[in-house]
């Protein structure tokens, strides 16, 4: 490696005809440049998919009322009914495969009238009640005190979880609304803690402007009676939450007297069945990426095989002249490989680094305007990628190399030097 | 040194094949320095090019200081090459991008010889050839007899036992013809084997034995 003469007659190879030299490099330098900017968007797109989901467990179910659709037990079809506190018994009692079970109920924020008011200050706001397991399926991130606790639950307290947005409206700058009051559809709760969402964007926003309450005090404050809005669940860490989802479902159906057939008075979405459909989405985009990225890498590397074979020719002679004063095939060919191997990786290299460099200039203006970058977060590509990229080019170099420097021994030593 | 016995050699191209060694006979003892002589196209180049290992024959034996020239790899041939022989071209044969003193170590670098100490030598070599001060400049910086003179020192720095010059001074005029054919005559008094083709006969006369080749067959042996 560390001998000068290889490196002058590499570097008289490459400087003889330098447009040339500039030329095959670029093939190489775009193929890698395209696969670096592709993978990196691919990346890019895939965070910020991925984000859109928090931390929500991905292997959760949301069940919900919808009106039957099939007449059953003497009951007609299109009746409307509600899952209750004796269904979150059963549910706990029968489904051992359960890891988490949320049980919601929704108060308000539909109704587009002022439902929170705080002194002089109201807005409109969507007021949950939940039980703590909530926060484990879809964890908000706490700035200050806490989630709905076990005790809220028991003792029905009237204690509210505000998400930031709420805090903006309610309450000045350097107020701390920890353990203050609000009043939420006519009743004071009082505050015990603040979150952020984990979402980006919109869904962020969204999130950011939710109240929460323990269940059961919302339950009996705003007269829900034992109704329940909707379940959340999670499954045990390995059973198959679809398991779970039809459990669960079946079980409520029998509960309610809903017809086993009837498809549409249970709705359920499975957390866990959109997110294998994404990340089967992301796998093709990947293999797409590397498809058409290692295609345009093969252009350039056939690129700087065919010009390495012009060189060859050129240099016959010179080559012949060495082969008779001793130069073996081993080195003659050694040379041509190397001569191959630095074209590419050096053009290569400088692909990655314009390539990264790209994606960081992307990422540094998104950051600075403050674009809506929900569907693209922090594009590039690990590091690992690029070795993987760098090892692909020195090999990829050497198999160029090799074609034309087996050719150049091909010939015997007088008929290179004869060579004009 | 060099033993040769029945060597015929053709080329084919295309349909056609061209003998153009008949069965040459030919026994050249260490330390000898003879010419070749002949028409254009009777062979001599083919001829050396057989015994400097840079091309091979149909038939017949070769025998260099006693080991059997045929069809060696070419590894092998390159290290023979290397330790045994040294060439002197009509055309140089310099390498363009390499110094004076640079393209006279190349041999040396086969060898694998330090850098330093192989530029050490063959500054020695460019001495002895009068060309020290142009040790650092590239062939197309030299005229063509010194340039030939770079050519013969590379030739010698590997210590070859034998020195196989094709029309050396072909590409020259007549002083500097006498200078190179000087420093040839002083490299045999050293007990190197100097082997030359040319068509001129001064050059001829100055070697010890010449041989004429006519139509591919040694005609004629003159002791000068
Ligand atoms: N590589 C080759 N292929 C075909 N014919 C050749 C080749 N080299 C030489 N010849 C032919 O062989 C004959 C002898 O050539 P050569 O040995 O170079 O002659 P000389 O050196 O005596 O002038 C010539 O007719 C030449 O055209
Ligand atoms: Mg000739």
């Amino acid at each position: 490696m560390f001998d000068i003469d290889r490196w002058q007659e590499i570097y008289h190879v490459l400087r003889k005809n330098k447009l040339r030299t500039f030329l095959t490099a670029f093939g190489v330098f775009w193929g890698i440049f395209m696969l670096v900017i592709m993978l990196g968007s691919g990346n890019g797109l895939q965070r910020g998919v991925t984000q859109n989901f928090g931390d929500m467990a991905t292997n959760s179910v949301f069940i919900w009322t919808q009106q039957t659709s099939i007449p059953y037990k003497g009951f007609p079809r299109g009746r409307q009914y509600n899952f209750d506190n004796e269904d979150v018994i059963a549910i706990r009692h029968s489904i051992p495969e359960i890891k988490y079970l949320a049980p919601r109920i929704q108060a308000g924020g539909f109704m587009q009238t002022n439902n929170v008011i705080r002194g002089l200050k109201s807005g409109i706001f969507n007021i949950m009640g939940d039980y703590p397991a909530f926060n484990k399926i879809d964890p908000l991130n706490f700035t200050s005190g806490r989630f709905i606790n076990d005790l809220d639950i028991k003792d029905k307290r009237k204690v509210a979880v505000i998400g930031s947005r709420v805090v903006d409206f309610l309450f000045t700058k350097n107020e701390n609304p920890i353990n203050q009051y609000i009043q939420i559809q006519g009743v004071y709760f009082q505050v015990i803690g603040i979150f952020t969402s984990k979402r980006t964007g919109e869904q962020a926003n969204q999130e950011n402007q939710n109240i929460y309450l323990p269940f059961t005090t919302l339950q009996q404050t705003y007269n829900y009676g034992n109704a329940v809005g909707f379940f959340s669940i999670t499954s045990q860490d390995d059973i198959p939450v679809s398991v779970v989802e039809e459990k669960t479902i079946r079980l409520l159906k029998k509960r309610h007297a809903v017809a086993p057939a009837d498809e549409t008075a249970v709705g359920h979405f499975n957390l866990k069945k959109e997110y294998d459909k994404m990340q089967g989405l992301f796998f093709g985009i990947r293999l797409l990426v590397w498809i058409v990225g290692t295609g345009t890498l093969l252009a350039g590397v056939i690129g700087v095989s065919n010009i390495m074979l012009v060189v060859v020719r050129e240099r016959t002679k010179e080559i012949g002249i060495q082969r008779a004063l001793g130069a073996t095939p081993w080195k003659v060919i050694s040379q041509i490989v190397m001569e191959s191997v630095v074209l590419t990786t050096f053009a290569g290299y400088f692909g990655l680094v314009v390539g990264v460099g790209l994606l960081e200039l992307i990422n540094f203006l998104l950051g600075s305007t403050g674009a809506n970058t929900e569907m693209f977060v922090h594009p590039g590509i690990d590091f690992s990628v690029a070795v993987t990229a760098l090892t692909i080019l020195v090999i990829c170099g050497v198999l160029a190399g090799m074609i034309p420097a087996r050719r150049a021994v091909s010939v015997k030593p007088i008929d290179a030097l004869r060579y004009e | 040194m060099i033993q040769i016995k029945q060597i015929h050699k053709s080329y084919i191209t295309g349909q056609n094949s061209l003998h153009v060694l008949k069965g040459i006979d030919l026994e050249i003892k260490a330390g000898e320095m003879i010419s070749i002589m002949g028409a254009s196209g009777s062979g001599k180049s083919t001829l050396l090019n057989i015994l400097g290992i840079l091309d091979n024959y149909d038939s017949g034996e070769y025998f260099l200081d006693g080991v059997k020239i045929n069809r060696l790899s070419e590894r092998k041939a390159a290290q023979l090459r290397n330790k045994m022989l040294g060439f002197v071209f009509q055309s140089f044969n310099l390498v363009s991008f390499k110094n004076a003193m640079e393209n006279v170590a190349l041999p040396l670098y086969y060898q694998d010889v330090p850098r330093k100490k192989r530029n050490l030598i063959a500054m020695e070599y460019l001495e002895r050839m009068g060309l020290k001060e142009w040790a650092h400049h590239l062939p197309n910086e030299l005229s063509g007899g010194q340039k030939q003179r770079v050519a013969i020192a590379r030739a010698l720095i590997g210590k070859p036992k034998v020195i196989l010059a094709d029309e050396p001074t072909g590409a020259l005029d007549s002083t500097t013809s006498l200078e190179v054919m000087d420093i040839l005559q002083e490299v045999n008094a050293t007990g190197i084997t100097v082997i030359i083709v040319t068509h001129e006969h001064d050059i001829a006369m100055r070697t010890r034995k010449t041989i004429r080749i006519t139509d591919g067959n040694i005609t004629e042996v003159i002791v000068n």
